[in-house]
């Protein structure tokens, strides 16, 4: 479906929902609508934290309370009117969605489970402390005679309309979101958060930021839900009713997609709505139960989750059948990319010889006494190292030696214990990863660590975003594009990493690398577990992007590749550089021998 | 200033109320940690078997503790039962408490249906013999539990470490693949750990049937409690819960004595709170 397409349908139902009720809606359908509107809004706000990020909060009915709560007292003790009551509870809400996040986004221990039980036990807290205080003090808060603003034909119409409003808007900002950069990287941090964070996503205001507005949703929700059911106590609106009933409907909808958790609320509220008759109102919720929990094992990832694949693996079978031919050359022409790798080994050493040494080359990336030590293991240990304008630089050493302890320092993953870093003369040392991304250093991983639930296309594309060019809109679209075309995976655009080889996975690191428009490029072993054929083009694509002008610390046990690649060399040992100069003359030297080979050997 | 005998007295029944804690939490931390299931159906069986419990002792006058030989033993058949078919999908931790939670409201509405949703109380006699320690009363429904919290314990602890099939359990949970290579049949120890917690479960429904009124409505009351005490300590541990389980107990009992009951709730979540957040960083 096209997204005008869309729009026009969505502008229908809405003008449909809007003048029901003039068109003679019977007022029990009315107030039966609004409890369909109540939980599409509950459902989606808490969708766009927790589907689009992964952080599943039980703790929604603590911002919802939070909310009914703000009205009981606005309304009744102060008279305020509705309109800055409702927008003052959900503030409140979102301030306090802010307190919880500001103490437990900072921690990298609270996911998952842990982030489910704090949130839980957040709202049992606030249930205390309402209860045993003024704010209800224990017999609850009765809204009676609260001035409601009269919409519509009817008196049912009120709440009718509240509710529509509010779920439309809801709905709205749920897609929007899904659209945006911002939405786009709430995903990636779902699949993989610190990756997100290397990626140059400020990974800890972004969960603010979705935590805050969900909690804004979720506060004005329950204002009006104050309203609704005229009295407010405190055991009937702290259970654990509401942060179940939500997470269960987006589930069943679907998390990932923004129409999921309406889909969810209308299907779960259908079933419990049915009847008012106590028994078969049993039956039901018992049904309920076990429509979830099958819906659960049967489809993860919700309805329309459980579609989506569907669809795609049907648009795959056709696609698959229609690329088959073209999959065979790329195996099959070994012998003539392997004599590829001795043309760039010619090109590397008159690359050595005219690269520019001392202090007239450009320092690009400059290291100074860089330590890490992980409780008493140093692994890095006042590493003094510089890397210089298009030059690619082979960081060798032993396993444990070091090196990816580099990596990970120099690309924000870990803070360094002493020393520091500058990246085109900024000092870096002790920044979170997403700056130093934002100042210009990108990094493969050894092992491909894509977002799985992203296209590939929006791999790159969130790169291009948040990378040092800090691209918008279209022009990310096309860095993105020009960047799966250096790397070959044009083709490959609307696949999930999953669908990837191993090789092609590996160039999506490359190109994420890449979109980023990075001045410093870290590659992290990316040929290992490659075979001959692949090498020699990987080879020759690091070439390519060095000639573009970007510095490349390059680690890797293919010795072939590095001393192919390398215009200079570093060798570490047991965290400090043992060894530094041009690829021969330093994989002659004794001591860088004596480590690879270890203490007995002698050069003969 | 509440009295010393006030104080000893609520310091005796947070022991109570913590190894009651304690030995709802020690299945649900067993599964949690081994069976890498969050199993919120845990209080399902409790409650199912707390209404047993109190059927047959009002219906027909069977001893709640008799009634303990009977319910391990179907407890356990229901819990691999359950696991027999959960077990055959891709589950992870977080859409296993989905799961378990769609199934503990399906119990809930079954619950009322056979027995409304009044609260029940059962008469039993345990409740009537004082014992008394000084100047601090307990009732011997409230000793019973101490008792049984404290002998599954130890009993958990030998299986997972004295017992081969402990080891081997242990070992499936660190990593099924590598266990099974050699040669443990993990499906088969998973089957009977997770009939080991549903065990212990019903064991945990008789002691909640013994002293507290029951009310289908009230099996999510006891869900926070539990998983503090669970979380408080290590998972798949057999000792933990129940210590964690009383620590929780006896502030909520000094809580009550020396503020006041209803701020009781505060003192466990918050607790709950500070332990995940000061939790060390495992690298």
């Amino acid at each position: 479906m096209t997204s005008s397409k869309g729009l026009a349908t969505a502008a229908i139902v809405l003008l449909g929902l809007a003048v029901a009720p003039y068109a003679g809606l019977p007022v029990h359908f009315q107030s039966l609508a609004y409890l369909f509107y109540f939980w599409i809004t509950l459902a989606t706000s808490w969708n766009i934290l927790s589907g689009y990020s992964g952080y599943f909060s039980f703790g929604h009915g603590a911002f919802f309370g939070a909310g009914m709560y703000a009205m009981a007292n606005l309304a009744t003790k102060l008279n305020w009117p509705f309109l800055p009551s409702a927008l003052v509870a959900g503030v409140l809400a979102a301030f306090l969605a802010l307190a919880v996040g500001a103490v437990v986004f900072r921690l990298k221990t609270i996911r998952g489970e842990s982030f489910a039980l704090i949130t839980l036990a957040t709202t049992f807290v606030l249930a205390t402390i309402i209860v045993n205080t003024p704010i209800d003090g224990g017999p609850g808060v009765y809204l009676m005679g609260v001035d409601i603003p009269k919409l519509g034909p009817v008196a049912a119409s009120t709440f009718y309309f509240l509710g529509l409003i509010v779920a439309a808007a809801t709905v709205f900002v749920a897609w929007w979101l899904l659209r945006s950069s911002f939405g786009l990287a709430l995903l990636a941090i779902h699949d993989d958060e610190d990756v997100a964070e290397v990626h140059g996503v400020s990974t800890f205001w972004l969960k603010m930021a979705a935590f805050a507005l969900s909690s804004f949703i979720a506060g004005v929700m329950g204002s009006i839900q104050a309203l609704y059911v005229s009295y407010v106590t405190v055991s009937e609106t702290f259970n654990i009713t509401v942060p179940l009933t939500v997470v269960l409907m987006s589930i069943l909808g679907g998390s990932r997609h923004w129409a999921g958790p309406m889909l969810g609320a209308i299907l779960i509220t259908l079933l419990t709505s049915l009847s008012t008759d106590s028994e078969v109102a049993l039956v039901a919720k018992a049904l309920t139960g076990i429509v979830l929990t099958t819906a659960v094992l049967l489809m993860p990832s919700g309805i329309l989750g459980a579609w989506l694949a569907r669809r795609r693996r049907r648009q795959m079978a056709g696609h698959c059948a229609a690329k088959e031919p073209r999959e065979v050359p790329a195996h099959t022409n070994e012998q003539v990319e392997a004599s590829d790798l001795a043309v760039p080994r010619e090109q590397a050493t008159t690359a050595s010889t005219r690269l520019p040494s001392g202090s007239e080359a450009e320092v690009v990336l400059r290291a100074q006494g860089l330590s890490k030590h992980f409780s008493g293991i140093k692994a890095l240990q006042g590493v003094d190292l510089r890397l210089y304008r298009g030059e690619i630089l082979g960081l060798l050493g032993p396993n444990g030696s070091g090196k990816s302890t580099f990596i990970n320092v120099v690309s924000g993953h870990y803070r360094p214990t002493a020393g520091s870093f500058t990246v085109m003369g900024q000092e870096c040392a002790g920044l979170a990863a997403h700056e130093i991304r934002r100042r210009g250093v990108s990094r493969t991983y050894q092992i491909p660590r894509p977002f799985s639930g992203l296209t590939v296309l929006q791999n790159v594309n969130l790169a291009a975003l948040y990378g040092a060019g800090r691209l918008r809109g279209a022009d990310a679209q096309r860095q993105a594009r020009e960047c799966l075309d250096f790397t070959d995976l044009a083709d490959r655009a609307d696949f999930f990493p999953d669908e990837l080889n191993l090789h092609q996975r590996k160039f999506l690191e490359l190109a994420r690398a890449l979109a980023a428009r990075p001045s410093v490029i870290l590659l992290d072993e990316v040929l290992s577990g490659l075979t001959p054929g692949e090498i020699a083009s990987a080879v020759q694509t690091i070439k390519r992007i060095r000639d573009q002008g970007t510095s490349i610390v390059f680690v890797e046990h293919v010795m072939n590749a590095v001393m192919a690649l390398s215009d200079r060399l570093v060798v570490l040992d047991q965290g400090q550089v043992i060894a530094e100069g041009a690829p021969r003359e330093v994989m002659a030297r004794e001591p860088v021998i004596r480590a690879y080979l270890g203490e007995d050997s002698r050069v003969s | 200033m509440p009295s010393a005998t006030l104080i000893l007295q609520s310091l005796a029944s947070g022991v109570f109320i913590g190894s009651l804690y304690g030995l709802i939490g020690l299945g649900l931390g067993l599964g949690w940690g081994l069976l890498r299931v969050i199993n919120l159906m845990h209080f399902g069986w409790a409650f199912l078997a707390a209404y047993i419990t109190y059927e047959l002792r009002s219906r027909s006058g069977v001893d709640p503790l008799l009634a303990l030989v009977f319910l391990v033993p179907m407890f356990g058949l229901l819990g691999m039962g359950l696991q027999a078919i959960t077990s055959r999908f891709a589950i992870t931790p977080f859409s296993s408490l989905l799961t378990t939670f769609g199934l503990t409201a399906a119990v809930e509405a079954l619950l009322q249906l056979i027995w409304s949703a009044d609260f029940r109380r059962m008469s039993s006699v345990y409740e009537e013999h004082k014992i008394r320690l000084g100047t601090v009363v307990l009732n011997q429904a409230e000793l019973i539990t101490i008792a049984l919290s404290f002998s599954l314990a130890a009993a958990v602890w030998w299986m997972l470490n004295r017992t081969d099939a402990g080891k081997a359990m242990r070992a499936a949970a660190e990593d099924a693949q590598i266990a099974t290579a050699f040669g443990i049949d993990a499906r088969r120890l998973s089957l009977r750990l997770a009939g080991v917690c549903s065990a212990l479960a019903a064991c945990a429904g008789v002691c909640i049937a013994l002293t507290f009124t029951l009310a289908p409505s009230q099996i999510f009351s006891w869900v926070g409690v539990a998983f503090a005490a669970v979380m408080m300590g290590r998972l798949a541990s057999a000792w933990s819960p129940l210590f964690a389980g009383i620590v929780i107990g006896l502030s909520e009992a000094l809580t009550m004595a020396l503020i006041a009951p209803t701020w009781a709730p505060l003192v466990a979540f918050t607790l709950l709170i500070v332990i995940l957040i000061l939790r060390p960083v495992r690298d």
